[in-house]
């Protein structure tokens, strides 16, 4: 056996690392042809008027293309999903890590994780037959597809994300620290928010800017229920149009290589790099701010 | 001094408690500790603990709704016609036989693509690679490319293979950007499941004589094989479910024949049911096919998901 060429070891070797670089190659190139369509644009506007454009109007003529109200529309159905997932999917990740009975658990994770498995389309498809009819009724509205319709349902899709890393974190919390407070007269809850949740708080954190990664990265749902106006809302129960829902529904008629083709593209670039520069601050942060035994708490 | 003399009169409180701390497991159970005169905290406590129980509730219970109402309006449109016909009068009536092959080839093409070079790069990641600079970069590269949002593949799947590699709107445009796209989640399982094996197998397979990579050919991977292919069960639902990824690339409106080979264009369930839910000029009437498609897709995903959850269920019981 062992009279097996020696090279043929290195051989080996070097091809999985070659493979394992894939993943890195990928990105790259995704950079690199999202940057070849897209920076054309800088042709007909400048990056100010883009980025900072009040007017989105591609088809007009002469065309408007100012991002600034889908950059609005993405940010606010981001931040107004975080506003009920971050609590819910913290919450939930406390219960099933610290209290809740090993039976409760086993029904309620994998819950959690087959609501992660729910195809986009189909949240959306929801929140679009059966969630804007009610909200229509209840508030009176004009269209039930709005920026709150795209929050909720976006918020139960960041929900598990932000569930499952908070709960890692949360259970590998050692627990001497927590018998140590229970020790010294703490409550259970005590022990939770002022032991627990500290010692746990960059993997939570990680998690969150993941979830809200998720969010805003989310295309099918925002397409679907957010209403398609591009213009900045002024309550929250306005039509928006983030980023991802105005590259979805426009790309099959923006004509090839075209204005509005390398438009659209350009919007791709700031929606990557919205979610490139969550998915470096959540790396950074869990890799700084990592709880080692328990010396840094 | 005072503090002391605090923490005396707390002890003598405690002493009359039953003390219960350690479990027959050995982990703590603190519920159990109750001190007579913070009654209030007791009540704080309990209050906040329900709280969290209500959290957990409402997002098991999200998938439920979900899922109820879905197969509540969409199982009556389900028969064999539909499951086995293609769409007739102008997408109004009919089955969605060809979005289910189309479903299929898509996902199966990714996988195909994806699971080697998941499995690949996990074994470099998990048995070869060294802490250090370079494996920082890779792991980041993963963790971003598992980030990316799931339309700028889409624009790159465009870009990239359909216009730069001139392979057209077609099946294997979108099984090449749905597989760039479940590659991390391959690589993920498939590292927890090469580290699930035990050290001692490597130990002794090396003691014996083998080479690092008969070690991992003959013990690593036959024992995590299990672990690895659930992860490509998971790789395959995930990118079934997907539709921003092969609205450019591969999906179509309608097309009237299957598809006979890798370069044809081609229907698929999610985009059917966007499709149908927003674009056709009868949105009301075809109400129930939509329905009709989303339990199926749902099922397709769902069926695959709790089936890695059971399997992978079992598989760490018989581990630990």
């Amino acid at each position: 056996m062992s009279s097996l060429n020696p090279n043929k070891e290195k051989t080996v070797q070097s091809f999985f690392f070659m493979i394992a670089l894939a993943s890195i190659l990928i990105l790259l190139m995704i950079s690199i042809f999202l940057f070849m369509e897209g920076l054309p644009i800088l042709n007909h506007v400048s990056i100010k008027d883009f980025l900072f454009g009040e007017y989105w109007y591609p088809t007009s003529d002469p065309p408007d293309f100012g991002i600034f109200p889908l950059i609005i529309g993405s940010l606010s159905t981001t931040f107004v999903s975080a506003v009920l997932s971050i609590p819910l999917g913290v919450m939930t990740a406390i219960y099933l890590a610290e209290i809740a009975s090993a039976r409760f658990r086993e029904i309620v994770k994998p819950m959690v994780e087959l609501l992660a498995a729910l195809p986009s389309v189909v949240i959306g498809f929801f929140g679009m037959v059966v969630l804007a009819p009610i909200l229509q009724n209840t508030f009176d509205l004009t269209t039930g597809l709005n920026l709150f319709n795209a929050s909720l349902m976006l918020g139960f899709m960041s929900i598990p994300t932000i569930c499952s890393i908070s709960e890692d974190a949360i259970y590998s919390v050692p627990s001497n620290l927590k018998e140590a407070s229970l020790a010294l007269g703490a409550t259970h809850l005590e022990t939770i928010i002022r032991v627990v949740l500290p010692a746990a708080i960059s993997g939570i954190s990680t998690a969150v800017i993941l979830g809200m990664s998720r969010a805003i990265g989310e295309t099918m749902v925002i397409l679907m229920v957010a209403g398609g106006a591009a213009m900045v809302p002024e309550s929250i129960f306005d039509p928006v149009r983030p980023l991802p829902a105005s590259i979805a529904a426009e790309m099959a008629e923006a004509p090839f290589r075209g204005e509005h083709y390398a438009a659209l593209f350009a919007t791709g670039i700031v929606l990557f790099l919205f979610t490139f520069s969550f998915n470096l601050i959540a790396d950074y942060i869990s890799n700084k701010y990592r709880q080692v035994g328990d010396s840094t708490l | 001094m005072n503090t002391l003399l605090v923490m005396n009169s707390r002890f003598a409180d405690i002493k009359e408690q039953t003390f219960n701390a350690i479990d027959n497991e050995g982990t703590c159970r603190m519920e159990k500790i109750v001190f007579p005169n913070n009654r209030l905290k007791k009540m704080i406590q309990t209050i906040f603990f329900s709280l969290f129980r209500c959290a957990a509730t409402i997002n098991a219970l999200a998938l439920f709704i979900v899922v109820y109402f879905m197969a509540a309006n969409g199982l009556t449109a389900i028969n064999w016609t539909f499951l086995t016909q293609p769409p007739t009068d102008a997408m109004t009536k009919g089955g969605i036989f060809p979005c289910i092959i189309g479903t299929l080839c898509l996902s199966l093409g990714a996988i195909l693509i994806a699971f080697p070079v998941g499995v690949a790069s996990a074994i470099y990641l998990s048995e070869y690679a060294r802490p250090g600079k370079i494996l920082r970069m890779i792991r980041l590269g993963i963790n971003n490319l598992a980030g990316v949002p799931s339309v700028v593949f889409g624009l790159f799947g465009l870009a990239f293979f359909v216009v730069w590699m001139k392979l057209g709107v077609s099946i294997l445009s979108g099984s090449l950007t749905l597989a760039a796209m479940s590659l991390p989640v391959i690589i993920g399982s498939t590292e927890e499941a090469l580290r699930a094996v035990p050290e001692t197998y490597r130990e002794a397979s090396l003691g014996l004589g083998a080479t690092k990579w008969q070690t991992i050919y003959r013990v690593v991977l036959p024992a995590a094989l299990p672990g690895i292919l659930t992860g490509g069960i998971l790789g395959i639902s995930r990118a079934a479910g997907e539709t921003a990824p092969i609205m450019f690339t591969a999906a179509v409106f309608y097309t009237p024949s299957l598809p006979t080979s890798p370069f044809d264009e081609i229907m698929a369930l999610p985009y059917h049911i966007y499709v149908l839910a927003t674009a056709g000029t009868e949105i009301e009437a075809t109400r129930h096919l939509q329905y009709g498609t989303a339990i199926v897709l749902i099922a397709l995903v769902l069926g695959m998901n709790i089936a890695a959850i059971i399997y992978r269920a079992k598989l760490r019981k018989k581990m630990s």
